[in-house]
């Protein structure tokens, strides 16, 4: 007899009562302008049911089916980022005195104990990622420390996934309070920290049945089954083949609009403004979300060391999938897709990954 | 903890215009709290901030004194963008943001009781004016010092006269050359690479500390390795666009490192793979 | 300190960017109190040929004495800034340039013709005079003038921000309506400064602040006909408003049709 871990759906809403209760902004996904977003969530009913999704290159459609499922995507078009990285944020002001001196004010917000229901496996190990690079910066600091996360394993991956060739997903492996398996008629429930623990202990939880549990299995292994896979190639040698002619291939196909690197939950560069107030008094100094493809983000003094798409696409990938390897342990890639089904004209950074480990075969 | 991104105040105490568009700013914290920022090594560089204008990264030349014998910071800036060509207009009394020290300096301690040899091309001379001082000021510590500066043109030389007094001290040789030079120019016409084969130099006994354009930096590493200095006897200070400091922005990215934070001072083994690649 | 002098000129437009100035609310006071507004006839000001600090030109040369108006505000001016699209590439009105049929729509559209003064080419600012800074747009908005003016009172040249609506939308969090709904935007191409307007309310962007840093133009196109735009929708989605912006007039101009050539043309965007 296996331990009580099966929550029925009719019972999901006392999840989220319970964390409304003890005191957490509940964030999750919802169908807004055509897509799955993570946004502030007041009860169950707002959940995709039903909700099914079609991925290609350059393409991102929702279905609507009488299904009673609630999880039956893969993912929208961000992961956790912007909840911890913030799109745009004042990172100080300075005010200038009437004696000319100035007083410069640290701004950091606090944000409210969050709890996001529906994370990816490929998105927590994204947030891992961009934990161990945003290490030491007290703004995405205290916005992390502020969530709770609650996994749902993807049942559904979408045909720009390969998370089960990356091994990030399509379970959540780590980094999680609460998993959640979501079957026809319920959910299975495992903790990954004290915190899930003690939530899971004050749910109305059922043992699964033999049934359940050969769907959970049944399902693991479907989800597993993914069309797109990270080919062989070997990163170190990737920043070595600036030469390859399958760089200018992509500078043909490539609108260097950065969106691939938007809808990254890895990809952390910012740039850092300055916005002062018309009186002249106050200065506010702020980040942004920046991307490799802007003209700003090689430029020095009068040079751009990467003028061109061509060189900012190669610095993309080189970096996303071969220095990342040296800076932080492993690739930057956790396999989610977005930037295949999110790039307006739908390149498949895959292909030429494929391409370029060709060459090291050869 | 201090919060990395945000600047502390600090007072223009002079400027000094050093060439058309080169100056050097004499500053002085203005917090007694935040003397820890003095601390800043050879190499190492703050972010200067201009009120409502915005940061940028200034590598550091030197700590001085004043009348009353207050340690003041020296950056020494050329005026080429928005940022530099505002901090160019300040005067002595105005405030500034500062923060800082960030990046790695150059290997000191591992300097000590060998020659030094600081070769350095065209504006990139700050650092090395930095590491300079540095040896001069504590003297003892090294061996033979080798200083190597090349310019474009002969007008682009700073600090002649320091360079002058340098190449009078005991055990030191200066050899200066210009790609271009103009009538009077008493040193070697050419590039730099020409003056580092004249060197006699002890290649198991020296540190090479380089720091300028590219592919300058990457014509010296391989003719001091031509002329057998190890690989890891030479460090380059190199140069990217540095918005957080902090390694946070990416911007500085060469390859895998952050100029900022694994740099700007990086050992040549580590960089000798990616320099010269176009695009990194 | 005196307070600096500026003007606000109008030439061939609509007026609507300068509403950026009077739609300020609040900060057009405080706007008044950094600076000394000479001319602004839209807001009762009328001193044509002050000397100021900043002028600010609103519209495009479409007239002989327009020529001549614009190198006196020139002259009259340090620190000159275009705002809007038609001041600085062309905007609505510079679509005449396109066919080259110049005299005839003038023939066919007015009674009187010879009373009309028009020059056969409509023109940007910056191909008469020199332009220090260009705010682009139709219309431009209030934060990219107070930004300017705020850069040039602490004495620096203000932000030429040049990166695209993509990057933008994605900062709003913006869902793409390009991947979601097949609907052909310009947002990849354009600058930003409008903050991702139209997208974040669900439609396209049709490119009125004008081509960004890098804009991959032919690329966008080949994609607009993937997505099954007709060669004339493609032409119009880069002619329509900055149809003077070389990286759009290249790529619309492939695609192009005059409609004097062909009268069914048109109609099929949107």
């Amino acid at each position: 007899m296996s331990a009580a871990d099966f929550l029925p759906r009719s019972s999901l809403s006392s999840l989220i009562d319970l964390l409304q209760q003890q005191g957490y902004r509940v964030v999750g996904p919802q169908v807004i302008d055509g897509a799955i977003l993570y946004r502030p969530l007041q009860q169950a009913d707002q959940l995709p049911a039903g909700i099914e999704q079609i991925q290609q290159p350059g393409q991102y459609r929702l279905i609507r089916t009488q299904g009673p499922r609630l999880f039956s995507w893969a993912n929208g078009p961000q992961a956790l980022k912007p909840l911890t990285f913030a799109p745009r944020e004042t990172l100080w002001r300075s005010h200038l005195q009437a004696d000319g001196s100035l007083r410069f004010e640290e701004v950091i917000e606090t944000t409210e104990p969050t709890a996001v229901l529906g994370v990816r496996g490929c998105d927590l190990a994204a947030l891992s990622l961009q934990d161990q690079h945003f290490s030491g910066d007290p703004y995405y600091q205290q916005r992390r420390d502020s969530l709770l996360l609650i996994a749902v394993d993807c049942s559904h991956p979408a045909d720009t996934c390969f998370c089960a060739s990356t091994g990030d997903g399509p379970d959540a492996r780590a980094g999680y309070d609460l998993a959640l398996v979501e079957l026809d008629d319920g959910y299975r429930i495992r903790a990954g920290s004290p915190k899930g623990q003690s939530l899971m202990d004050n749910l109305p939880l059922d043992a699964a049945t033999p049934e359940q549990q050969q769907q959970t299995d049944e399902q693991h292994q479907k989800a597993c089954q993914q069309q797109r896979h990270l080919p062989a190639f070997e990163p170190s040698r990737l920043i070595h083949q600036g030469q390859h002619p399958i760089w200018d291939s992509l500078a043909e196909a490539c609108l260097s609009c950065g969106n691939c690197t938007s809808v990254c939950p890895s990809c952390f560069c910012f740039s850092e403004s300055e916005v002062p107030e018309l009186d002249g008094t106050t200065s506010g100094h702020q980040r942004q979300w920046d991307s490799c493809f802007s003209e700003g983000h090689s430029y020095i003094h009068g040079h751009r060391f990467r003028p061109d798409t061509k060189s900012r696409y190669r610095q993309w990938l080189t970096h996303k999938f071969g220095s990342w390897v040296e800076q932080y342990g492993r690739s930057g890639c956790t396999g989610c897709g977005r930037c295949i089904s999110w790039c307006p004209v739908g390149i498949d950074p895959l292909e030429a990954l494929t391409e370029l480990g060709r060459e090291d075969v050869e | 903890m201090s919060n990395p991104a945000l600047p502390t105040e600090a007072v223009v105490l002079n400027r000094i215009q050093e060439t058309e568009d080169i100056f050097t700013l004499q500053l002085q914290l203005t917090d007694p709290s935040q003397q820890w920022r003095l601390g800043i090594q050879p190499g190492q560089f703050n972010m200067l901030y201009r009120y409502g204008v915005g940061e940028i990264p200034i590598s550091f030349k030197a700590i001085s004194e004043d009348d009353q014998g207050h340690p003041v910071l020296e950056h020494t800036i050329r005026a080429v963008g928005r940022v530099s060509r505002s901090l160019a207009e300040l005067l002595p009394g105005d405030r500034i943001g500062l923060r800082g020290p960030f990046g790695q300096g150059w290997p000191l301690e591992q300097a000590e009781n060998r020659d030094l040899c600081v070769i350095t091309g065209g504006l990139g001379c700050a650092p090395a004016v930095s590491i300079i001082e540095h040896a001069f000021a504590n003297r003892t510590s090294y061996g033979h010092i080798h200083i190597i500066q090349g310019v474009k043109h002969s007008a682009d030389l700073l600090w002649r006269s320091r360079y002058e007094f340098w190449a009078q001290q005991p055990n030191t040789t200066v050899l200066m050359a210009a790609d271009v030079a103009a009538p009077g120019w008493p040193w070697y016409s050419g590039r730099v690479t020409e003056l580092i084969k004249r060197l006699p130099l002890k290649p198991d006994k020296t540190l090479v500390c380089c720091c300028g354009p590219e592919p300058m930096m990457q014509a010296s590493a391989e003719q001091l390795i031509r002329q057998h200095v190890p690989a890891e006897s030479i460090w380059l200070s190199m140069e990217r666009n540095m918005q957080c400091a902090t390694g946070h922005c990416g911007h500085c990215q060469f390859g895998s490192d952050f100029i900022c934070h694994d740099g700007p001072v990086i050992p040549y083994p580590r960089l000798c793979g990616r320099l010269g690649l176009e695009g990194v | 300190m005196a307070k600096p002098r500026i003007a606000v000129h109008k030439f061939s437009s609509c007026d609507g960017c300068q509403l950026a100035f009077l739609n300020l609310g609040e900060a057009l006071l405080q706007l008044n109190e950094q600076v000394e507004i000479l001319h602004f006839l839209e807001a009762g000001m009328s001193d044509v040929s002050a000397d100021v600090d900043i002028a600010f030109v609103e519209g495009s040369l479409s007239t002989p004495d327009e020529l001549e108006r614009i190198r006196q505000v020139r002259a009259n001016s340090q620190y000159l800034i275009t705002i809007g699209a038609c001041a600085t590439s062309g905007g609505l009105q510079a679509l005449r340039n396109l066919d080259g049929h110049h005299d005839e729509w003038r023939d066919a559209i007015y009674a009187q013709p010879e009373f009309i003064h028009t020059l056969k080419n409509v023109v940007p600012i910056a191909s008469e005079v020199k332009v220090d800074l260009e705010l682009w747009g139709c219309p431009v908005n209030s934060v990219q003038i107070l930004a300017a003016v705020r850069a040039l009172l602490f004495g620096v040249a203000p932000v030429d921000d040049r990166d695209r609506v993509c990057l933008e939308c994605k900062r709003q969090q913006t869902v793409c309506v390009m991947v979601t709904q097949g609907t052909p935007c310009m947002g990849p191409v354009t600058r930003t400064g409008c903050g991702a307007l139209c997208p974040r309310f669900g439609r396209d962007c049709y490119g009125c602040y004008g081509p960004s840093e890098t804009a991959q133009s032919e690329t966008l196109a080949r994609r607009f006909a993937g997505l099954s735009l007709v060669p004339d929708a493609i032409a119009r989605r880069f002619l329509l408003i900055n149809s003077q912006a070389p990286a759009f007039l290249q790529a619309g101009g492939v695609f192009y049709r005059s409609g004097a050539e062909d009268p069914r043309a048109g109609d099929q965007d949107d």
